[in-house]
């Protein structure tokens, strides 16, 4: 017998127990729900996401479309080898930024920092998602340089998490960001910068 | 109709006085208690040890015991708990499903302070201590079956009792039943730590609703020679000013306090 | 690196080395108190926590009574995407997969992001017997892998590590293995992860092949998650060519709706924090993104004995947030080492039992009753395991495993049943505690309230009375009083006093 056909045995052996006419459906769950935005509260949800993601020690600007080049330029300051998604939008796009056209990982390695977009910004819990759709490049690229700036408009901001997911296509990889890399692995302790990118800066326009 | 008092096994033998302090605190609100004779043990100590065919002559025992009473009262957060949600498991174990219909047949059992504040609605029991008290919330009132801030409630209300806060209330003081003596050395640790933390508080008494936490904390606080004295919230809760025959002077006050400490308040 | 839980005591023994060390204690008593604090705080703020935990059981019961139908379906959704499913009956043909694939590539290495599932089945040590170095990239699994020790807690292994700790097993591991640490390393947190960076950073660079556990896989979908601080399991998940990501048959959720209400649960549980730093969620192969091979290999080793045991399935909710150690007072004093296996504390001794099977180990035997059924576990369990629950149904399983044995233990329970069935015998016995009480009614020794106390007694009664005292038994019973004075009605007044 193969492994699947014996697991499958012992799992239906173990759950002799389960009424035959059980249905997944029949087992009851009741969940709280997506908390919808309305247009009274918006202001407050973008307003709770800065807050929220600048409590886990990222950077947040709030900016106009018309002064974002202007934030822009400061948060890409002593970035000197700039990588960017090959799709990103142009108007955002610094004229001597590395274009990401599949750089190896050691090339990677030797850039600064990245600039993208998101696919959406979570109120509740001060995260940005990266669906590595057009503007957000591919994982490696947002991972591997050492600052990550990300522009956010304030339209792409949920409530809560329930919200993000029914937004999001799993078909899609997925990031999610809430600050840059930490660890709490020395005396639970809580430190930012291992790994992934020690600088998280978001650029939240509107 | 009467209601049962559940004196529990280990009241029963090593702490009478417990129970004599329920009585005469039911009594003096009025209530009509009684004692069936036949109860012995509800069953704990088997069924927290494993020994659930042990359990099962237990079971019927205090089923017998019970049978007819308006409601049962405990004073013991672990044996109200067994009780509340250990008998089922007992029942279904013996296979015999009379005896799981006679569980849930059975009366209500209340904890000593949901009896008091839930079924008689009060929370002034007419009690005098002049005392500085602590209170440990034994894990099995406080998360078995939730009674809240019924007992603390109950000791607000007592005349002259100053209760003051334990560090770390809410953990475990460590005892866990045949756990204290399968890992001793990790129990005393609790115990130990549960033992600085009454120091602590500044109390001169410890009152819990469970004696057989009482007995692990006081035995260790006794060793140690703390001078803490542990009391079961009963005893608290019946204690009454002493009748003095001419109005005391505020001096006088204070030594019948602390002679009805050292004397055994009841 | 060899170190290895076979061969740990019965739990009262192994417990007795780590009550002893103060160092340990204190470890342990300043990280599991700083994360208790973190996590009531963030619970704290979500309304509806009581809904969500309750919608998290229900969610896992879903998944586990129809497991055979999520499971085939995983299983589509997976090879749809473009993934690779292999089944593994137990530890040691999960291990032959993973080694099969690291070979295939032609690798003598591979980098791992922090997976319960492989400690379990001891891959580590699989892959270095093929030849193949197992990188751990979580920093506390590396601090525990360069510090040749064992893991003491599910979130944290290295928890029962201090600062100073970590900075002597840096300086003097890391060289051995890739880039040594600085030698001006200082033991402020922040300078040991920077170590830690430039000591994997080549690794996660130039690694062919990741393996990864899984938080998370959904069923209808085939997607993955990963959920992680440092950006480590990011690395892993992203750089290599290959992924290999040994998944336990109960980490299927049903749907990708479902998703969302674990990402709450889990975080706020786990480390405290409304979210993670990092989550990673990816459904089989993209092109142009990530490792181009994806492998997930379905793992039971276990699970579907416990799934066989109806109250005991429950552990299978379980998510490994690791909030029922920290809260745990035996595991806070005893660590994690005692429980003898990769899943230490309440959690830990449930599921470790019911994996490997009850009645036939002393030290596993052990493991239900290292708890004083205090019930802070089932408290703050995200999914609701009803942790006290599963631990006295294990009890009836280990006493029920050896009755008929002529243990004490046995004999005392027989005995204690017997008296207690009968309120006569009952009563007899209490005569017997009385006469002891009057003999001993003059004892010195006196409990403030002026009870008669007994200091430590031989025996086995040593094992209480070693560092507590004990009163001595009343001279007369509540029964007796209550017989003799018509339940006190016959009594004066006043004259019930000095008993204590």
């Amino acid at each position: 017998m193969s492994a699947r056909e014996e697991i499958l045995g012992r799992v239906r052996t173990a759950l002799r127990d389960v009424p035959a006419v059980e249905t997944p459906a029949d087992v009851a769950v009741d969940r709280p729900g997506p908390r919808p935005t309305t247009r009274d509260d918006a202001a407050d949800v973008v307003e709770l996401f800065a807050e929220r993601v600048a409590d886990y020690k990222a950077t947040v600007v709030r900016c106009t479309p018309e002064d974002l080049p202007t934030h822009l330029a400061s948060a890409l300051d002593g970035v000197p080898r700039l990588l960017v998604p090959a799709d990103l939008p142009e108007d955002l796009r610094p004229a001597d930024a590395i274009l990401d056209e599949q750089l190896t990982t050691a090339e990677l390695d030797t850039v600064d920092g990245v600039l993208t977009t998101a696919a959406l910004g979570i109120a509740d819990t001060g995260t940005i998602v990266l669906d590595h759709g057009p503007g957000q490049g591919r994982r490696a690229a947002t991972l591997v340089p050492d600052r990550h700036v990300c522009v956010v408009r304030a339209d792409q901001v949920v409530a809560d998490v329930a919200s993000a997911v029914a937004r999001l296509d799993p078909a899609r990889p997925l990031t999610w960001i809430s600050g840059p890399s930490a660890t709490s692995d020395i005396e639970l302790d809580r430190v930012e910068g291992v790994h992934g990118p020690r600088t998280l800066i978001v650029l939240l326009v509107g | 109709m009467p209601v049962g008092l559940l004196v529990t096994c280990m009241n029963d033998a090593l702490f009478p006085d417990t129970g004599r302090a329920v009585v005469t605190l039911l009594r003096r609100l009025g209530v009509d208690v009684d004692f069936p004779a036949a109860q012995t043990c509800c069953g704990q100590p088997m069924v927290n040890t494993g020994y659930l065919d042990e359990a099962v002559p237990l079971l019927r025992r205090h089923l017998e015991a019970f049978a007819g009473y308006e409601a049962v009262v405990v004073p013991s957060g672990s044996c109200a708990g067994s009780v509340r949600h250990q008998h089922r498991m007992v029942a279904e174990r013996s296979g015999d499903p009379g005896l799981v219909r006679a569980v849930e047949e059975a009366p209500p059992v209340y904890e000593l302070s949901e009896y008091l504040v839930d079924v008689l609605g009060v929370v002034d029991v007419g009690a005098y201590f002049p005392h500085r008290v602590t209170y440990h919330p034994t894990c099995h009132s406080l998360r078995m079956l939730g009674v809240g801030d019924r007992p603390t409630r109950l000791l607000e209300a007592v005349r002259g009792l100053r209760l003051v806060e334990l560090p770390e209330a809410t953990e475990c003081c460590g005892f866990g039943g045949t756990f204290a003596v399968k890992n001793s050395e990790t129990s005393i640790a609790m115990g130990a730590d549960k033992a600085r933390h009454v120091r602590e508080s500044g109390a001169e008494v410890l009152v819990a609703g469970d004696n057989s936490c009482l007995t692990h904390i006081g035995g260790l606080l006794s060793r140690e020679r703390s001078g803490v004295r542990v009391m079961h919230l009963a005893e608290v809760l019946a204690s009454t000013e002493p009748v003095i025959e001419q109005p005391p002077r505020e001096a006088d006050r204070r030594s019948a306090g602390s002679a009805a400490l050292t004397g055994g308040a009841r | 690196m060899s170190a290895t839980f076979l061969g740990t005591p019965a739990f009262p023994t192994a417990a007795r080395t780590a009550l002893a060390d103060t160092q340990l204690r204190r470890n342990l008593a300043h990280a599991t108190g700083t994360i208790r604090a973190k996590r009531a705080a963030v619970v704290g703020e979500v309304d509806e926590w009581e809904r969500l935990r309750l919608a998290g059981a229900a969610l896992k019961d879903r998944t586990l009574r129809h497991l055979d139908t999520y499971l085939a379906q995983l299983e589509e959704s997976l090879t749809r995407a473009g993934a690779t499913v292999h089944w593994a009956r137990d530890a040691a043909e999960a291990n032959r997969i993973v080694v099969d694939v690291a070979r295939r590539h032609g690798t003598d290495e591979v980098v791992k992001v922090k997976s319960m599932a492989t400690q379990e089945i001891g891959l580590n040590e699989a892959l270095e017997a093929a030849g193949i170095h197992a990188w751990e990239t979580d920093l506390a699994e590396l601090i525990v892998q360069l510090g040749d020790d064992l893991p003491s807690h599910i979130l944290v292994p290295a928890i029962h590590r201090n600062r100073s700790e970590v900075r002597e097993i840096f300086l003097r591991e890391m060289g051995r293995y890739g880039k040594a640490a600085p030698r001006d390393l200082t033991d402020t947190p922040a300078e040991l992860a920077a170590a830690a960076r430039a000591h994997l950073r080549e690794k996660f660079l130039r690694a062919k092949v990741a393996v990864s556990g899984a938080n998370f896989a959904v069923a209808e979908t085939g997607t993955l998650a990963v959920v992680e601080s440092e950006g480590n399991g990011r690395m892993c998940l992203t750089l290599p060519e290959v992924l290999v990501s040994v998944v336990g048959i109960e980490k299927l959720v049903p749907t990708w709706a479902d998703l969302d209400v674990f990402l709450q649960l889990l975080p706020r549980s786990s480390t405290g924090e409304r979210m993670n730093p990092y989550t990673s969620m990816w459904t089989g192969v993209t092109p142009g993104d990530g490792p181009q091979e994806v492998h997930v290999v379905l793992l039971d080793n276990g699970r579907t004995d416990v799934l066989a045991d109806e109250v005991g399935r429950q552990a299978l909710r379980c998510i490994r947030c690791s909030a029922c150690l920290n809260v745990c007072p035996v595991y806070e004093r005893t660590g994690g080492h005692s429980y003898g296996s990769v899943y230490p504390g309440p959690i830990g001794a449930i599921l470790t039992p019911m994996l490997r099977g009850v009645g036939h180990d002393t030290q596993l035997d052990s493991l239900p009753y290292a708890s004083s059924l205090c019930g802070a576990c089932f408290e703050v369990c995200p999914v609701r395991i009803d942790i006290p629950e599963v631990l006295v149904h294990l009890r009836t399983k280990v006493v029920d495993a050896h009755r008929g044995e002529p243990k004490v233990q046995n004999l005392a329970m027989k005995a204690a049943s017997w008296a207690f069935a009968d309120a006569r015998r009952t009563a007899a016995a209490e005569r017997i505690s009385g006469a002891v009480g009057k003999v001993l009614r003059g004892t010195k020794r006196r409990a403030p309230g002026g009870r008669g106390v007994l200091g430590a007694l031989p025996g086995p009664a040593a094992a209480w009375s070693d560092a507590r005292d004990v009163p001595v038994p009343a001279q007369e019973s509540f029964r007796a009083w209550w017989a003799r004075t018509d339940g006190g009605r016959t009594e004066q007044q006043n004259g019930n006093g000095g008993a204590k």
